[in-house]
């Protein structure tokens, strides 16, 4: 910092000034956009005082120096009639922004090139017919083919009821294909390919394009055709003799192929939702009128386990202006507390001892420096510690070992979990001598980690 | 030294739960000098992982429950389903590719760059093959853009289903996109051939099995799509396309094929089964909405909410969320505390991007009582969320798709939130 004596201040005051322009700016230009007189007025006023408030900030940031503060109040003096002109300058600033708009969408938008790059090469015709399967309402894009009814039948329960149902009634959660037929206003409609689907071009090209599930792309043109017919006579739309082909294709109407609408979002909803909306005193009252219906639990191996949820809204307080009616303290709160969220931390519960070798491996980091372990290990500045446990101490041939651990070879002292326990929790002491310049684990349950690591290695 | 050397795994595994407590009842109570500056700690002393242990990193495992969740029984199977992005847990506006929700047709599938051919064909002047390598030679651009899939939500249109953020929510993602305008390869192949382009459309499909075609308006192709190979800077993941996907920016997220293979200029939409017997939405009487594609103006708060309670107590509180609109930018966003009797509005997080998530701070005291959390966003059309019953009555509870709704979070006098629903 003293180094550069005059850039803090410098930087103190530029870049807040940049930061509280530039959102004017931004403002300004949203604002443009739309025609609010007096929240116009609002928010640059709202803006002006932020500019206060940063030059009051920067002069707390100030030091003590009278020549700084005498730089610095010229500064804030700047910034204040910056401020004030700020409120004049609406319509330039407008102006500025929508030419900064436009540079930045330039810089942001790639070259489209003017000439072609010549990349790519043809493609050929088997490729085209390869992959431009798709067939389009009316049933352009049709193969040459037909399938009746009965071969549809075969073919399906060898291909298609296993998801869908042998009458093509949906198996568990798989989509039901028939039936359904007048229930779309109803609370729970049955979107089938009989009561809902308006073409029936898109059951034939997803059918043969994407079908069957797990083995996409391998039904011939007649078996798609035959399947398409065998769904249209478990919806009762085609007698049991009815057969389907390239010909007949088109002249099939579908039961829904006028309940679709365009989407009218920007003329029914779009119209009502472009409207300041309200801040203050917007309703008298709010009650909960429903809880989640479940309480979803977050397992630590993934996934999620949904629980219902007990609660009932009766215990829970109605807000007015003034707050809530009442603090409610309720064991169920409680409970859910515990049970539900707390589940979102719930402590693994996987294999303790994975899970003890896990945390040894970490803490095993803090020996690697000195000590090898696993295939191939050596000898660094600490012997290598494979077959650690069990075996002799100070044994490891070519290794130069200090007093301590050629004493306790002669002594024919052996590495148990106990003995290692021993001599981490306190080395020096354990074997006064020692080169090891560890300081030892302080916790047992490192220890035990540690020794459940190593003894993987034997 | 001479204990008995006789320890219980279970019970030291089981000291971990109060160490957790310590940590909750530490801070403002503690008299005593904290251990964790006074004691010298191990990572203080110790040295830590080298360079070459983590070729590629993944979160730090105290981060280990931050991850992609699915709930199973929404679906037939896991191969055809959706999981959630945990935004309880993210902040700012970026989402990582490993815990961007995953919505896969048929399975999420390994197609090597080597293997990777894009073909334009149909009314153009030429119909042609792309390599890979090819799509990395035309001009590219940068833009950070959101991904939400139809059906976020849409659980809630019958009332409040799933208790998290995560699961109501989290059907979104958000990241850096870079890839080549669509536009840059349809004038490639030239579309002369198409004539007028009104009234014409471009069909994609993926290479997977499901191939999940869609057909997009022209004038939309021509605008702001993209033909995508990175995202966050990186390769695509497998499970976002890779290795190369469609971008369509503010519209939903099942027209964004993955694995893109095939961009065909034809004069009709297909009405494959992607946009009619899926993606079309049913009104109260029956009939269904199609060509829905826009993505509505929409927020929520991912903190507190029912994954992340308020485990502070009384006093500085931030209520964090996201918010975003397929128009465009958002203007603002409006947090109210009472059930929606009263609104702050709430500061902005980094502004400006179109199409994007943006960020949203309400920095407040909390006094320990309950709060009915509420957050209301306005784009940059004026166009202002709506409430549950608003949309109901314009559209009853059956259309799955696109419920943009005000999400309630009941916060108890404990900091503990819950999905509701309110009057």
């Amino acid at each position: 910092m003293s180094k550069f004596p005059n850039s803090r201040p410098m930087k103190t005051f530029i870049l807040p000034t940049f930061g509280v322009l530039g959102f004017v700016i931004g403002s300004g230009y949203a604002l443009a956009k739309t025609n609010y007189g007096d929240r116009k007025i609002g928010f640059l006023e709202e803006q002006i005082a932020k500019v206060g408030t940063g030059v009051q900030q920067a002069k707390l940031l100030l030091p003590a120096e009278a020549e700084k503060r005498a730089t610095a109040a010229k500064v804030a003096e700047a910034e204040s009639a910056r401020a004030a002109e700020l409120e004049t300058q609406v319509a330039q600033i407008q102006e500025r922004a929508r030419a900064v708009t436009g540079r930045q969408k330039k810089v942001a938008s790639a070259p489209t090139p003017g000439k072609k790059l010549g990349l790519g090469r043809t493609a050929l015709t088997e490729e085209i017919a390869a992959w431009d399967v798709d067939v389009v309402p009316g049933g352009r894009g049709l193969p040459d083919g037909s399938g009746d009814v009965a071969t549809g039948e075969e073919v399906f329960a060898d291909k298609c009821a296993s998801c869908h149902g042998d009458f093509a009634e949906g198996a568990d959660n798989w989509p039901v294909l028939a039936g359904g037929f007048d229930t779309l206003g109803d609370a729970d409609p049955v979107k089938t390919v009989g009561s809902y689907w308006p073409h029936l071009s898109t059951a034939w090209d997803y059918i043969n394009r994407s079908m069957p599930f797990g083995e996409a792309g391998t039904l011939t043109a007649n078996e798609t055709y035959s399947i398409v017919a065998y769904i249209l006579y478990s919806n009762d739309l085609v007698e049991d003799d009815f057969e389907l082909n390239r010909d007949n294709f088109a002249d099939f109407e579908m039961h829904n192929k006028d309940g679709f609408i365009f989407d009218d979002r920007p003329a029914i909803e779009y119209t009502r939702w472009r409207t300041e909306p309200c801040m203050k005193n917007c309703k008298a009252e709010v009650k909960v009128t429903m809880r989640s219906v479940f309480l979803v639990e977050t397992p630590a191996d993934g996934g999620t386990e949904s629980v219902m949820n007990p609660a009932s809204i009766d215990d829970l307080p109605t807000f007015s202006a003034d707050g809530p009616s009442f603090v409610p303290v309720s064991a169920q709160d409680m409970d859910r507390q515990n049970n539900a969220v707390g589940a979102a931390q719930v402590i693994e519960e996987t294999d303790p001892d994975a899970q003890l070798i896990a945390t040894g491996k970490k803490i095993f980091r803090k020996c690697k420096s000195c000590h090898a372990v696993g295939e191939g290990a050596k000898n660094k500045a600490g012997p290598h510690l494979n077959n650690l446990i069990g075996r002799r101490m100070g044994s490891i041939e070519g290794f130069k070992y200090s007093s301590a651990f050629k004493l306790a070879s002669k002594e024919e002292r052996i590495w148990s979990e106990a003995t290692l326990d021993k001599f981490l929790t306190e080395p020096k002491v354990y074997a006064k001598g020692t080169k090891m310049s560890f300081r030892g684990l302080k916790k047992e349950k490192d220890r035990i980690a540690i020794y459940e690591y190593l003894r993987q290695f034997e | 030294m001479d204990y008995l050397f006789k320890p219980s795994r279970r019970a030291l595994l089981g000291s971990g739960a109060f160490a957790a407590l310590g940590i909750a009842t530490g801070g403002a109570l503690a008299r005593d000098p904290d251990p964790l500056i006074t004691e010298l700690q191990d990572w203080a002393s110790i040295t830590g992982a080298g360079v070459d242990e983590t070729p590629y990193g993944l979160p730090i495992s105290f981060e280990s429950d931050v991850v992609r969740r699915n709930v199973e029984w929404l679906t037939a199977s896991p191969i055809s389903s959706i999981n959630f992005t945990p935004i309880h847990a993210l902040d700012g506006t970026i989402t990582p590719q490993g815990c961007a929700f995953e919505r896969h047709h048929s399975g999420a599938i390994e197609l090597r760059k080597e293997d990777y051919r894009l073909m334009i064909n149909g009314l153009v002047d030429k119909p042609l093959v792309f390599s890979y390598e090819d799509i990395e030679r035309f001009p590219r651009e940068n833009h950070v853009y959101f991904c939400e899939c139809a059906a976020n939500t849409g659980m809630e249109w019958a009332g409040a289903q799933l208790n998290g953020v995560q699961f109501t929510h989290g059907m979104i993602h958000n990241m850096e996109y870079t890839g080549v305008p669509l536009r840059t390869l349809l004038n490639e192949a030239g579309l002369g051939a198409a004539g007028d382009l009104k009234d014409k459309w471009v069909y994609v499909e993926g290479a997977d099995a499901s191939s999940n075609g869609r057909s997009i308006p022209m004038e939309k192709a021509l605008d702001d799509v993209l033909v995508a190979f990175k995202a966050n800077g990186e390769a695509l993941r497998m499970e976002h396309g890779y290795p190369v996907r469609l971008v369509v920016p503010g519209w939903e997220g099942n027209m964004w094929v993955k694995w893109i293979r095939r961009i065909e200029v034809i004069d009709v939409a297909v009405e494959s089964r992607e946009e009619t017997s899926k993606y079309t939405d049913v009104y109260e009487d029956g009939t269904a909405r199609k060509w829905t594609w826009v993505m509505d103006a929409k927020s929520v708060i991912t903190s507190p909410s029912p994954q992340m309670p308020i485990s502070h107590g009384n006093g500085p509180l931030v209520i964090s969320g996201l918010a975003w609109s397929g128009h465009g930018q958002i203007r603002r966003v409006d947090v109210s505390k009472d059930g929606g009797i009263t609104w702050e509005t709430a500061r902005l997080g980094k502004q400006g991007d179109t199409k994007a998530l943006t960020r949203f701070y309400l920095d407040t005291e909390w006094d320990g009582s309950p709060m009915l959390l509420q957050s209301r966003a306005m784009d940059d059309t004026g166009y202002v969320q709506p409430t549950k019953d608003q949309l109901r009555e314009m559209r009853g509870e059956n259309a799955v798709y696109h419920n943009n709704c005000i999400q309630t979070w009941y916060v108890n006098a404990e900091g503990v939130a819950e999905n509701v629903e309110v009057s």
